[in-house]
Order: C-alpha cells, then structure tokens, then sequence
C-alpha cells in the first residue's frame, strides 16, 4: 500500500518536473526552431529547386550545386577564392601578430591595461562604421592614402584603391586584419595570463630567456585558445559581408564577392531563391567542415 | 636588454598610433568643412567647429531616428533572449532529466552556424506574411542569434551556484518555478551584464539582416541608416563623419568606463566556444 504511494508520488512529480522542463524550454526552443533550425530545413530542402520565391518552383535534384561550381557566370568560386584569401590573411598575418601582442602584453610592460585597452577598441566599432572610415581613407581624390603618397613623393603608388581590381581585394583585407587584431589578441592574452608566474620564473630560473619561455611554455598552454581563434578567423572570413558591401559592393566587375554577397544578390538581383537557399547550405557546410578540420588538425599535431 | 624593451615600446606605440588615429580622423572630420578636409587642414583639429554637421545628421540625416530605432531593437532584443536563455539554462542545468545534455548540445549548434543559413527562407515567410519593415522584423531574428551565446554564458555562472540553495529552497515550501524566480534570476545578476555587453555589440552592429529586412527609412537602424545617409551625402563628408560618430560614442564612452567589464564578457563568450 505504502509503497504503491510512494510510486505514484514519484510519477507525480516526475509529470510535474517535465511540464516544468516543457515549460522553460518553450521560450528558447521556439526562437531557436523558428529562426534557425526550421528556416535551414527549409534551405536544404529548397536548394534542390528552381524557385523564385513565390511560385511552388520545381525540383531539379542537384542541379543547384553542380552549376555553382560550373557556371562562372554566377562567380561562386571567385566567391570562394576571395574568402580563402582573407582566411589566409587572418590566419597567417593577423592571427601570429594577435600573438605577439598578447605574449608582450604577458610581460606586464608599463601601461599593460592601457595597450590592452586601445588595442581592443576597434572590435566594438560597427563594420559599417569602419567601412565607411576606410572609404574616406581610400578615395582618389581626397582620400588620406594618396594624399599621404602625395606628400612623400610616391604619386606613382596612388591608385584608385577601391575601384581596381588589382586593389580592391587588398583594401577590404587591410581594415578586415586591422579590426580584428585586438580581438583575437584579448583571447590570447587571457590565456597568457592564466599561466601560473611560478612556472615561468622556475622556467627563467632555469636560464631560459622570454622568447624561450614563451615558445616552450606559454605557446603549448595557450594552444587551445589559438585554436577557437582559428576557427573564429576562418569561419568569419567566410562570412564576410559588411565591409564587401560598403566598400566595394562586390566589384568592380564582380571581383570582390563573397559568398554573401551573391547570396544577397540572388534574391534581389536574380530572383533565384533556390540558388540563393543553395549558396546558405554550402555556407553552413564550409562553416562546419572548417571547424571540424581545425580541430583535428590541431589534435593530430598535438598526437605527434 | 633595454634594446628589447625599447623595441617592445617602440612596437606598441606604433599600434597605439593605428589603432586611434582612424578614430581620431573620424572626430575631427565630423566637425570640419569641406574646405578644410579637402584642402590643408586633413588632419589637423578642426579651425573652425561646425557643430552643424551634427544637426544635419541628426535632422535631415534622420539619425536620431535611427539611433532610437536601434537603441528599441537592442534593448527588446536583449531582454528577450536573456530570459528565454535564463529559463532554458534552469531547465538544462537544474532539473535533472535524460535529454539534458543532448538539448544543452543541441543548442550550442547555433554558435556555428552563420546568421546568413536562415536569411532566404526567413525572409519568404516574413515577407509572404508582410511582416517585414517592423521592429520585430530584426528583434525575433536577433534574439535567437544571441541565444546560444546567452545559454553558453549562463551555463558557465549557473553551475556555480550550489545546488544545495535549490534543495534548502525546496524544503521551505519553494516549487519550481518559484526557487527560479526567488533564487537563480537574483543570483545571475553577473551573467547579465556578461550576456548584455555581448548581445548588446552584435545587435546594435549588426548589418546584412538590417539591409535584407528594413526597406523603409522609418525602421531603418544606424548601420542601414549610416549606408543610406552616405549614399545621400556623397560629396559632403562632414555630415557622414557626424553620424558615424553619433553610432560610435555611445558604445566607447560606455567602454572607456566599463573596459574591464566588456572585455570579460568577450573572453567568457570566446573561451568554452
């Protein structure tokens, strides 16, 4: 009898704990299904069709994703070629300086918050804002660039930086590195702080010099965090849309589109939310299989 | 030794005078003439102050609308997904049940996935049931993308909290819905700032939904409205540089303040992500 009690009791409150976990989910579920989870399903799914947006559209398989990568026309893999290019840039230039910064900064010089302080200061600015900036820093005419080459007697270095094609991609490059560095330097030097003082002064006691202590002690600690910044700096390269669409627009003759952007331009442009739903899965595909790869990659180096 | 320290200096200060140089062009433009920025005065302080750049910006501009606009949208967006992530996180990590991990998982997809995966169907459905050119044509959106960041941050302050308040909670004749209004929410006060800082920079940014969604000029937030205004303004830059100076203050100033504070909330985003 008692323990008959005791049974229902129990399935009581389990009944009422899942109405309470039903009920505390619901807000987040539903914000999180609608906006992303369902509208991806529905990429998927519409990637497969020829659709404007409007009519019932009709199924065509793959048909979508071989002319991406056939068709040039529709310039994914100018797309492509030019985020792999900034992903280079971020990783390969701004990711070691971020590092460097961050292991001075671990040195407790003079002024230590100060440096940390400016250095982060563009992350909190809009990229619209820094676009626009920039463009007043680029244009021919009064631009501060070729006013400056003006005042050092470089007039042949003067270009027409956002309008060329040879200068276009670079000049969307440069302020994407420069707004960022401090970002990816206040990760790492969070980590750097984290390394206990004891081990580095038993390391300096031992007569290893800072670079020493830094490479051999600092570096392998702090590896996790160059890790997530790796993938912050890859998958944000991929994602780029603001500052292509504020300085450039994507030109000139196409040149500078991202992936974003054309995704932009096949709804607007084209009418072709089929393609443009085909472009959002490769997105979020590239986006994955680039975090997966980092990750290994770094656990192989870490095995060997 | 001291040739380091001075390289050290010499490399630091040289990324002080990058880092601030742009910003200071950007405050001395806004308050300069045409002749003056075109002319001989590019980079010096303004001779002449004119304020009226900024009465321009804020007027025929529009940006105070624009920056109401923005400061609604981010607040509302803020609000919403800190609750629905307070609540989901005291549902993951409170109660305990099967799936937990799994859901808690499950929610951590979205810090991967990129705002632009659901921007073709999201804007079909916004714009078959017309609902696009309304606040909560950008508040919906954002909030789920600042979701998972807010469920990641509050995990993090949630489980240190002792589970033994919870049960001292209970035994007082708290159910469960009451220790999460009369124990946790008081007790997060740290994630939500944590959260908000964080939040607050992605929404009040953010520029591709804004541009997708937001055709209309009495919606438009500060980014849209900064592109918009440019486009107007091609030749007078003193009038753009008030404006970007209008969508900048507010958040460097609160920086200037609060450095250590927002920093924190970036490294808490970034370290478990």
């Amino acid at each position: 009898m008692s323990a008959n009690g005791m049974d229902k009791e129990k399935r009581k409150r389990r009944v009422h704990d899942g109405i309470a976990i039903f009920v505390f989910l619901l807000p987040a579920l539903l914000l999180f299904i609608s906006i992303l989870i369902a509208p991806i399903a529905v990429s998927v799914y519409r990637s497969m069709y020829d659709w404007n947006g409007f009519s019932e559209g009709t199924f065509i398989g793959l048909d979508n994703y071989k002319e991406l990568f056939t068709n040039g026309s529709i310039k994914f893999m100018v797309s492509l070629k030019n985020s792999m290019i900034l992903a280079f840039f971020s990783v390969f230039v701004q990711l070691p300086f971020a590092l460097l910064l961050a292991l001075l900064l671990g040195r407790a010089p003079k002024g230590e918050r100060f440096f940390l302080s400016v250095f982060f200061m563009p992350v909190l600015i809009s990229t619209v804002v820094i676009g626009q900036l920039w463009l007043k820093i680029y244009n021919p005419d009064y631009g501060l660039l070729n006013r400056f080459l003006d005042f050092v007697h470089l007039e042949n270095l003067k270009h027409v930086w956002v309008g060329e094609v040879k200068t276009a991609l670079g000049s969307i490059i440069v302020p994407t590195i420069w707004q960022y560095v401090g970002y990816h330097m206040l990760l790492m030097y969070a980590g750097v702080k984290g390394v206990s003082t004891e081990l580095r002064e038993a390391a300096m006691l031992d007569g290893a010099t800072f670079w020493q202590v830094d490479r051999y002690v600092v570096i392998p600690i702090i590896k996790p965090i160059i890790r997530v910044s790796v993938i912050f700096a890859v998958t944000g390269s991929l994602k780029t849309y603001d500052l292509v669409r504020i300085l450039t627009e994507g030109g000139p003759f196409q040149s500078t589109e991202v992936p974003s952007t054309l995704l932009e331009n096949m709804l607007f442009l084209r009418n072709r939310y089929g393609m443009g739903s085909t472009i959002s899965v490769m997105l979020i595909a590239l986006c994955f299989a680039f975090a997966l790869l980092i990750t290994a990659a770094f656990r192989e180096k870490d095995n060997s | 030794m001291k040739i380091r320290k001075t390289l050290t200096y010499i490399l630091l200060g040289f990324w002080v005078a990058v880092n601030i140089f742009p910003i200071y062009f950007m405050f001395t433009f806004s308050l300069k003439s045409n002749e003056e920025i075109f002319g001989q005065n590019v980079i010096g302080l303004p001779k002449q102050w004119l304020w009226s750049n900024f009465t321009t910006a804020l007027n025929t501009g529009n940006m105070a609308l624009y920056f109401l606009n923005s400061i609604l949208v981010t607040v509302a967006s803020i609000v919403i997904s800190i609750f629905a992530a307070m609540m989901a996180t005291y549902a993951i990590t409170r109660i305990r049940w099967k799936f937990s991990k799994l859901t808690n998982a499950f929610f951590m997809l979205g810090l991967t996935i990129p705002i632009q995966a659901s921007i073709v169907p999201v804007y079909v459905v916004l714009s078959k049931l017309h609902w696009l050119n309304k606040y909560t044509t950008l508040i919906i959106p954002y909030s789920a993308f600042a979701l998972s960041m807010a469920i990641l941050i509050c995990t993090g302050f949630m489980v240190e909290i002792p589970t033994a308040l919870d049960e001292a909670a209970r035994i007082d004749g708290c159910g469960i819905y009451g220790t999460f209004f009369k124990i946790i929410l008081p007790l997060m006060k740290p994630a939500y700032s944590t959260v908000g800082v964080y939040s607050f920079l992605q929404c009040w940014n953010e520029f591709m939904f804004a541009n997708v969604f937001i055709s209309d000029s009495k919606h438009r937030t500060l980014p849209v409205g900064i592109k918009a205004l440019s486009g107007q303004h091609t030749t007078d830059w003193g009038p753009i540089g008030a404006a970007l100076v209008i969508a900048t203050f507010p958040t460097l100033i609160t920086y200037i303040f609060l450095s250590r504070k927002i920093q924190a909330s970036f490294i808490a985003g970034a370290v478990k992500g």
